[in-house]
């Protein structure tokens, strides 16, 4: 059996209230309150399409030994290379091996199904075992236009395989057809929309029921077998009118997430599914669309081994943690759409040694330490001499990955003279249960609720934004975790 | 066991430029002025230098990092010129290689300048430095402030002691420091202040406020060193005599091994241990007359008075609050107003300090004079507190 056999998903934890957002245009668009309604997830400043698909496929992964993954595929249309392979960056991120395949999928927002049918094949042709799929977008919008509100940020992330399958994969369809809807031209920060009723009527209504049919009659089952019917599209009962046109039962259209998340872009189906089977029966069938320029539809079936699985419940978590977000300024500032005074500290040089980078690889993108095989202690970063005093034995040390260990904060500061995209900076001594330290920075924290004591997870995050070299610098910072 | 440093030298002159943002002076000017007062005090000539430690460390000084730009300013007659950074504590290095040339009998006479001109930078607070290629890769985003004010938070927990009894002592620091600096023309900032300005100042880096931080200034400092005997032969009195000096260097374990609990200096505790040592000073509480500390933040001043071994560890709030520091206190601190008031030009700060114990011990210290004080510690410290050089320096009279 091919299929599904983790999953996972993030969304950020800030959720821009559209309400906020209709406040700041109303002056100038008397319309703009109308449909402004729910909340959208927003990206923080440090996050992106890497950094968001390296916490899905971390909470895919949980448990998983990831030695055996043999490809990774990304899949985004908001990455931040155009020439640097993302996926190996999340690969990095995530200490996978380096004998292994990997992919970047992008350009349309149909590249996170995309993402999963090839991962998917090369496990069904026998080449690879295990194929870990990971999607993610934060695509920029311009300010007051329809899409800074339907607009979401969020990653899913799926391993594909074929032990402790959780969904069967029964089969796909993809169509490619050059349907503009909209497009982003090379160089553009922002997409260029056609008009709804023309994508709504040339488009879903005729793309997406020839692909649903096809994919039927390849698995040979019917349309009322569907139990999940997940087909992303902001516009409002657009998905139900599809699985009426093609015989789905309305029950079966799965929720878009458009009042609580909003639309993650080439994530999206991913995103849906993940959430989905976080909930979903054994036996029930699931199918997939993914849209843009062209169609691909998945259906699966869930397993048994789905009842079984332990409920990490990453989706469902990250949409229950949700903080509202009420400044449409900050949410301006994060995405860099609007040009402010960040003062003479912002200025210095962050140039990027790429030497130095490749050299530290493994510290900087993997968080891996040493720890001592003489004494035991753990330490970041690793060194040639061991770091306790009674030990200081040479070259004693092996890998040791610190990501995932239990942390928690010694000292700490809320600091306003630092140069910060979000004042006051946090940061402190974070102390690892296991052993090993370093002065950290923290994120996704609010003033006045961090203290010594607190637990602390770690989160792969941007460090700085070199804007004249156009190069950005990754590196792990700790999230406080507040007390149930 | 080495036999030290202590009574093998002694000082000779000193001089001190005045603090402040000195629009008007470049690092040249700032250097001359210091200089020019310790030669006049020593009452040498330039041909009589043998050898110089030049003390700069943020930026590059007219010809860059070298000897040449102190021995340019000063038209020194083409002696040796070293020049040393150790952050914050680089001026106390240039004074050790100037010591310890005279001990090495290298040198009759050695001077020390130290000198940093931050004002050209525009803006408050200390430039960035730049950290070699891979720091900047992985260490925090943060500022000096931000990383002492780590202390407070782990002091905190583990003495056990409020937010507000905490903020209250460090808020009694920086008056005690203003009171003092109020009676010093040379300090930078001389006005007096009250506990309700402290506490209502704006945050820098939570809980220090604009008044737990030490100005940032322009200002340079000087010290020519030779032996007592020759000192003696050229007919000085009340003969100032270096007793100890001491430097220890974080090697990792604060910041990478869990054996250090954020709430004290590693390095300050085994610098003051050898100093005591080197000095023959069995009860510092007692035999010490005076301290200068490196009172960057508030913070870092209520905590080495601990790692000083001077307050009982967890105790000095209470000799803070009990007013033991003050002035008139039985152990007086910072008595020409501290980094508070003279602000922290790099280079020069650890000289400035030793300037204002050598006029204590001579006696000149003005409406700041402290009696006949016969020991003087200066506490220089570089880096921030999981990272950092200390170093310990005790002066004294010839014979105490």
């Amino acid at each position: 059996m091919v299929g599904i056999t983790h999953f996972g998903g993030y969304v950020p934890r800030l959720r821009l209230q559209r309400k906020a957002i209709a406040a700041a245009h109303i002056w100038m668009n008397p319309g703009a309150g109308a449909g402004a309604r729910g909340e959208r997830s927003m990206a923080n400043w440090d996050e992106d399409a890497v950094t968001m698909a390296v916490e899905a496929a971390r909470d895919c992964l949980t448990g998983v030994d990831r030695s055996g993954i043999d490809s990774i595929y990304l899949a985004s249309t908001s990455l931040p290379f155009a020439d640097r392979q993302c996926s190996g960056l999340v690969s990095a991120a995530l200490n996978l091996a380096e004998n292994i395949g990997s992919a970047d999928i992008t350009s349309s927002l149909r590249a996170g199904t995309t993402a999963l049918i090839q991962a998917l094949s090369a496990v069904k042709s026998g080449d690879q075992k295990k194929a870990l799929v990971a999607a993610g977008d934060n695509r920029a919008a311009k300010a007051a236009s329809p899409q800074e509100m339907q607009f979401g940020d969020g990653a899913a992330a799926l391993l594909v395989g074929r032990d402790e399958v959780v969904a069967d994969y029964l089969g796909s369809v993809s169509l490619t057809i050059d349907f503009v809807d909209h497009f982003r031209g090379e160089g553009e920060d922002f997409d260029y929309n056609w008009e709804e009723r023309w994508i709504r009527d040339e488009g879903y209504s005729k793309i997406v029921p020839r692909a649903v049919k096809a994919a039927l009659a390849k698995t040979g089952l019917q349309a009322s077998d569907i139990a999940h019917f997940i087909m992303p599209c902001v516009f409002s009962g657009l998905a139900a009118s599809l699985a009426k046109a093609v015989g789905i039962a309305p029950e079966a259209v799965v929720d878009n997430l458009q009042a609580v998340c909003g639309d993650t872009g080439s994530a999206h189906a991913l995103l849906l599914l993940a959430h989905s089977l976080e909930n979903a029966k054994p036996g029930s069938r699931i199918m997939v669309v993914g849209f843009g320029q062209g169609c691909d539809v998945l259906i699966f079936q869930a397993t048994e081994a789905l009842a079984k699985r332990a409920a990490a419940g990453g989706v469902a978590a990250c949409l229950n943690a949700g903080r509202a977000e009420t400044n449409y300024m900050k949410y301006l500032v994060f995405r860099g759409l609007v040009e402010w005074e960040k003062g003479m500290r912002a200025e210095k040089d962050n140039k990027t040694a790429l030497t130095t980078l490749y050299r530290k690889r493994e510290m900087i993108l993997g968080l891996i330490g040493g720890k001592c095989t003489k004494c035991g202690t753990a330490q970041f970063p690793a060194a040639r001499i061991c770091v306790n005093p009674n030990c200081n034995a040479v070259d004693s040390q092996e890998p040791y990955p610190f990501a995932d260990q239990p942390a928690r904060i010694l000292s700490w500061s809320a600091d306003f003279l630092t140069f910060s995209m979000d004042p006051p900076q946090h940061y402190g001594m974070v102390t690892f249960d296991g052993g090993g330290r370093f002065l950290a920075d923290f994120t996704d924290c609010d003033a006045g609720t961090v203290d010594s004591g607190m637990n602390v997870r770690m989160v792969f995050r941007i460090k700085d934004f070199d804007e004249r070299r156009g190069f950005r610098k990754y590196f792990w910072k700790a999230v406080p975790v507040l007390a149930k | 066991m080495p036999s030290g440093i202590k009574d093998k030298v002694a000082i000779l002159g000193m001089g001190c430029a005045k603090f402040g943002e000195r629009w008007d002076s470049g690092p040249d000017e700032l250097m001359v002025e210091a200089y020019l007062e310790a030669m006049g005090d020593a009452g040498i000539e330039p041909s009589q230098l043998d050898a110089a430690w030049f003390s700069t460390h943020i930026d590059e000084l007219g010809t860059g990092k070298g000897g040449t730009p102190l021995s340019i300013a000063l038209r020194l007659p083409n002696i040796g010129v070293t020049r040393v950074e150790n952050f914050c504590a680089s001026g106390s290095e240039a004074f050790r290689g100037a010591v310890y040339a005279v001990a090495s009998g290298a040198c009759d006479i050695a001077l020390a300048v130290g000198v940093e001109k931050l004002k050209d930078t525009g803006y408050g607070g200390l430039p960035t430095g730049s950290p070699g290629t891979l720091m900047p890769q992985w260490g925090a985003n943060g500022s000096a402030p931000g990383n002492f004010a780590q202390l407070a938070s782990a002091y905190r927990a583990k003495h056990g002691a409020s937010k507000e009894d905490l903020k209250r002592a460090i808020a009694h620091i920086s008056i005690k420091s203003h009171a003092n600096g109020a009676k010093n023309a040379k300090a930078h900032l001389q006005k007096p202040i009250t506990e309700e300005q402290v506490m209502n100042a704006p945050m820098i880096a939570e809980p220090l406020g604009l008044f737990d931080c030490c100005g940032v200034s322009d200002g340079a400092a000087a010290a020519i060193v030779t032996t007592p005997e020759i000192a003696k032969a050229m007919g000085k009195k009340d003969i100032v005599t270096v007793k100890a000096l001491q430097l220890s260097v974080s090697n990792g374990l604060e910041a990478s091994h869990n054996s250090w609990d954020g709430s004290y200096f590693h390095t300050t505790r085994i610098a003051a241990r050898k100093a005591y040592r080197e000095a023959g000073i069995d009860n510092p509480r007692q035999d010490v007359s005076m301290f200068e500390v490196h009172d960057c933040f508030s913070i870092t001043e209520l905590v080495t008075m601990e790692d000083l071994f001077i307050s009982p560890e967890g105790g000095a709030i209470r000799d803070v609050m009990d007013g033991f520091y003050d002035a008139d206190g039985k152990v007086p601190c910072q008595i020409d107003g501290g980094l508070k008031c003279f602000g922290h030009p790099i280079g020069a700060s650890g000289l400035r300090m030793l300037y204002e114990m050598y006029l204590q011990l001579q006696g000149r210290a003005g409406a700041r004079q402290l009696g006949a004080p016969k020991i003087g510690l200066t506490h220089n410290l570089g880096g921030s507190p999981n990272t950092n050089v200390c170093s310990v320096a005790i002066i004294g009279a010839q014979g105490a």
